[in-house]
């Protein structure tokens, strides 16, 4: 890894380690590569590709009746798939952390990505989460620290998103 | 000897017959298509991942005399995998699907998909009551999907395995959803501007 | 006017399954007549009744199963729900749970809708779908001759495994047990049980 590679993928996932967190599922997003690499290596760390995020609803919610807590990492885009099946958490006021990776919100190259970006925090708060953001590199740990302290602390559903500034967007002109 | 998906897809649309449809799924799907030939009546599909596969059966519904021809990757049909069982219901003659499966999730960093593991979407397919399936890993089986997903009744499933690499961006297509959706109709139906 | 697709008795196989049930069973049911029929063999802090969130059940019977791998895990539900989530057969399978079995109650039709034809009531074959995915084994019974081959399969350590129960249709009077209708206590209860009240409700991670 190169010098000036980001370090917040690394703290989340020390965040991931502190939390106690057992299943992280995902549909991968560029934005979350490195903190599943991270988990995929950690033996402690259960790992499920899902083929669609609401499976990550249900999955999380059995973990938790389970005894385990999990976390969902998904791009924007995916937010759009989960919206139903996050009636589960809210109705039965179990915690739920979801890390979401932005696109179509800050110098987007695709326009499909546009829609469901840009309306990613009204739907999630439509649904009853708490929704934080992260901009900056150096908000990213903190806020998804202090989203599984209330999830998990406090029985809340939260969304972590980490802005398209923080993870920067594509540029196809660049290659 | 893995297969090359741009070899694969130059072979399937090769002598592209003029009334074929084809709907490309997200991400590289529709790079490869557009690879071949910008053709006006290709539908790429820029994101709302998953839902490629209810795309090409509400065209091939609505138009029974045309072949519609979906192309797509491994990712984006198991997002979608429940409209399998909606395709093979419905039982549209007209419709073939491909799906290029490089067992991975090429957009993102390259991980893994279910179908690196236990996962056979063709079987999934035929469970689902398509009457046809096939995989292919070899360029002589993959011919003989070429000709089912163009030619034979439908709806009929293919899964071509190919290598994961890394293939150029065809930035020569447009972008625009609202003009694509306009070139494609005014392709199919011809330009008007009475409401359907 | 549909009529279903097969003739098993539903109530029956329930008590089959869960007759002499075992302290480590675990049970899922999905939305509709599969939560109806989990919740008349009587209240238990062990079993997890859905009232919505249709397409959920497998994958949350997977996420109990990954973190509970020394309990067996059943799902319970109907065709209309495994079809809401069936790219969850294929995590499912991806993920391997040997403690796993899903039983899917297939009547051919969405029972609480108005009894509209699913895809089962077609071409689709849930069995054959589970294996393609990749599961262990699956299986399609249509009479109580198969009972025990469903129960053995199913409650085994073997899994993951699924069995499609093509069963009649079927009318249900009131809920036996309304309350499960209480998403945080029924899901309080069952942690409670599952992990002892200290875990459950008192630790601090």
């Amino acid at each position: 890894m190169s010098d000036d590679a980001p370090t917040w993928p690394a703290e989340l996932y020390e965040m991931l380690r502190r939390h106690n967190i057992r299943q992280v599922c995902h549909v991968p997003d560029a934005g979350h590569a490195e903190l599943i690499d991270r988990c995929e290596a950690d033996n402690e760390i259960n790992v499920t590709t899902l083929t669609s995020e609401e499976e990550g609803v249900g999955l999380l919610a059995g973990a938790w009746l389970g005894g385990q807590r999990g976390v969902l990492l998904m791009q924007s885009s995916g937010v759009g798939n989960t919206i139903n099946a996050l009636a589960l958490p809210n109705i039965c006021k179990m915690p739920f952390v979801t890390i979401v990776s932005m696109r179509g919100e800050w110098g987007e190259f695709v326009p499909w990505q546009v829609p469901m970006g840009q309306a990613t925090p009204a739907v999630l708060e439509a649904m009853g989460l708490i929704v934080y953001r992260a901009d900056k590199p150096e908000e990213a740990a903190d806020s998804v620290d202090a989203a599984f302290k209330i999830a998990y602390d406090s029985g809340k559903s939260v969304a972590v998103l980490l802005s398209q500034k923080l993870i920067g967007a594509k540029d196809f002109r660049a290659k | 000897m893995a297969l090359h998906r741009r070899e694969v897809i130059s072979e399937l649309l090769r002598d592209r017959p003029d009334d074929l449809l084809v709907v490309a799924g997200l991400g590289t799907a529709s790079s490869d298509v557009a690879s071949v030939e910008d053709h006006p009546g290709n539908f790429y599909v820029g994101g709302v991942m998953g839902q490629s596969p209810a795309i090409a059966l509400g065209l091939a519904l609505t138009q029974p005399e045309r072949r519609v021809l979906l192309v797509t990757g491994d990712g984006d049909m198991l997002m979608g995998l429940g409209t399998l069982a909606s395709i093979a219901d419905q039982g549209p003659r007209n419709l073939g699907i491909v799906v290029m499966d490089n067992e991975s999730y090429g957009e993102t960093g390259g991980q893994k998909t279910a179908t690196r593991g236990r996962v056979d979407l063709a079987a999934i397919a035929a469970g689902c009551g398509f009457g046809q399936t096939a995989v292919a890993t070899t360029a002589k089986q993959a011919q003989a999907v070429y000709e089912m997903a163009l030619s034979a009744p439908g709806p009929v499933f293919g899964v071509i395995k190919v290598a994961m690499e890394s293939v150029p961006r065809v930035m020569g297509r447009p972008r625009d959803g609202g003009y694509l959706k306009d070139r494609f109709r005014e392709n199919l139906l011809g330009y008007t501007q009475e409401p359907l | 006017m549909p009529v279903g697709n097969g003739k098993i008795d539903r109530t029956a196989l329930t008590q089959a399954l869960l007759r002499d049930r075992a302290d480590d069973l675990l049970v899922v049911g999905g939305l509709g007549s599969a939560t109806y029929d989990l919740m008349a063999e009587g209240p238990s802090p062990r079993n997890f009744c859905l009232w919505g969130a249709m397409g959920q059940a497998a994958v949350i019977g997977l996420g109990l199963a990954l973190a509970q791998p020394e309990k067996r895990v059943l799902v319970m539900t109907g065709d209309g729900e495994m079809l809401m989530g069936l790219g969850a057969l294929a995590t499912v399978a991806d993920q391997a749970p040997c403690n796993l079995g899903i039983l899917v109650m297939d009547n051919g039709l969405y029972a609480e809708t108005g009894r509209q034809p699913t895809a089962t009531a077609g071409l689709a074959d849930l069995a054959k779908v589970a294996e393609g995915a990749g599961f262990r084994a699956a299986m399609t019974i249509a009479s109580t001759d198969e009972f025990d081959a469903a129960r053995d399969m199913l409650l085994g350590r073997n899994g993951p495994v699924l069995v499609v129960a093509k069963v009649a249709v079927q009318d249900y009077g009131p809920p036996a047990d309304p309350a499960t209708r209480d998403g945080p206590q029924q899901a309080n209860r069952f942690r409670v049980d599952l992990l002892g009240e200290y875990d459950a409700m008192i630790r601090i991670d």
